[in-house]
């Protein structure tokens, strides 16, 4: 019984001295990952699976020639910790690539990218 | 603004401890997430607990032992020691029904021990590679549950691969990732003497010889998560976009004592869903040959990341950081 308990004592230590808290992976984006939209979009917004830490956490958007095409510094939602967005400039028919980096507020750090697509260009 | 030297000070701070992080964690290399497979040892080095893995075969029998059920209940404790280096501690409890004396028995098997060392991880092409060196301790196991007398040392290599280099215009096969090892498997004694009475009542001396094995394998796998993050949101729905289908497969070929050639091994094809703090994994196992077993048996696996269970204690290595 004293091992019962003491191992009880240890998970509980841990459970109460730790705060869990997953990698930020993305859940979503808007335009959608790999998408053709017919419009040009004027932002871009990715949802993750957790709060970020808004001074690293980046997000940046270019096109085809490697262009920046956002108007930068991406933002954190106040409103919803776990969204990333920023502004783009008025962009043309083409594929853009969205690029991010972010730090969840555990401090682990994810990265990735995706791409969308204007139609309407050759 | 009078904050803002603190401000910065706890930044650069945040910074120091957070960005080595990446890819040292979880199974993570760029934007590859590698899950814990189920048959065959990972590639990465993580703070992870696999509790329990269950499995259930029926064996065949030999000149030795009766053909019978098999069930295996296992768990493992992963700790980072450094970031890329780590040990790993296994036990297991087994069921023969029944066991070579033809009763059925249960207990635990040997202890095991592992480290390994991630050396090689590049983040552009989701690559991983690591060393590691197992040792099973002979003796502190139930003989009669199967555990072994003698001590096996297990030098590997592993490896972990995302395609998620490949050119846009195979886009559909990123989500494809292999992982595998190369394994020896190395008893400690090259055979055990065994005491039996014949058929007229006289004692004779039997030899069982545990050849040297080479083990190898590797998973195939197709992420769900990777697809909608990074290829293309299909709108799976949220159940489903957790999923990674995958085949394992697990050879061993043992090399000597009389056993060259005699091969055994399972595909494994399965399903793992990965949730934020935890996976479930379910596999059929499917023996390659006679030898190997003529039933398809089942393993199933429950396993938590503790670096996002516990960011601040049992989840980050002991010594260099996160």
């Amino acid at each position: 019984m004293t091992g019962l308990r003491a191992m009880v004592a240890l998970a509980t230590l841990l459970l109460l001295g730790s705060t869990a808290s997953g990698h930020a992976f993305l859940d979503r984006a808007e335009p959608r990952v790999g998408s053709t939209v017919r419009t040009a979009p004027a932002q871009v917004r990715v949802w993750f699976t957790e709060r970020l830490e808004p001074a690293f956490s980046t997000l940046e958007v270019v096109n085809e020639r490697g262009e920046r095409v956002d108007t930068g510094p991406a933002q954190v939602d106040e409103a919803s910790p776990a969204t990333l967005q920023v502004s783009l400039k008025p962009i043309e028919p083409g594929t853009y690539r969205v690029k991010w980096r972010v730090l969840s507020v555990d401090t682990h750090v994810t990265e990735g990218d995706f791409t969308f697509r204007v139609a309407g260009g050759p | 603004m009078t904050s803002h030297p603190l401000r910065a000070a706890l930044a650069v701070m945040l910074a120091l401890c957070a960005w080595p992080a990446l890819a040292r964690a979880h199974g993570l290399a760029g934007k590859r997430f590698f899950p814990s497979t189920l048959t065959i040892d990972d590639p990465f080095v993580a703070d992870e607990l696999s509790l329990p893995t269950f499995l259930h075969i029926k064996q065949p029998g030999d000149s030795e032992a009766p053909a019978g059920q098999f069930t295996n209940i296992s768990g493992e404790f992963s700790k980072r020691i450094f970031p890329d280096f780590g040990i790993t501690l296994g036990g297991e409890w087994n069921l023969l029904d029944p066991a070579p004396n033809n009763q059925t028995e249960s207990g635990f098997g040997n202890l095991e021990v592992t480290l390994k060392y991630q050396f090689f991880t590049n983040t552009a092409h989701e690559t991983i590679l690591s060393a590691a060196f197992g040792w099973e301790a002979g003796g502190t196991g139930r003989q009669k549950a199967g555990a072994e007398s003698f001590d096996i040392f297990r030098p590997a290599i592993l490896f972990g691969k995302g395609m998620g280099d490949l050119p846009e215009a195979l886009a559909w096969l990123k989500p494809f990732a292999v992982t595998g090892i190369v394994e020896g498997v190395l008893p400690s004694r090259s055979g055990n003497k065994k005491l039996t009475t014949n058929d007229d009542g006289d004692l004779e001396v039997e030899i069982e010889k545990n050849p040297n094995v080479f083990h190898w394998g590797f998973a195939v796998m197709y992420s769900l998560p990777y697809l909608q993050s990074f290829v293309r949101d299909v709108g799976l729905p949220v159940i489903i976009k957790s999923l990674i289908p995958l085949v394992e497969i697990d050879i061993n070929n043992p090399l000597d004592r009389g056993f060259a050639g005699k091969t055994t091994g399972t595909v494994n094809p399965g399903i793992i869903w990965a949730g934020k703090y935890f996976q479930i994994g379910l596999e059929a196992v499917v023996p390659i040959n006679e030898r190997t077993g003529k039933n398809v048996g089942i393993r199933g696996q429950l396993h938590f990341f503790l670096d996002d269970l516990f960011p601040n204690t049992l989840g980050r290595p002991l010594f260099g950081g996160r």
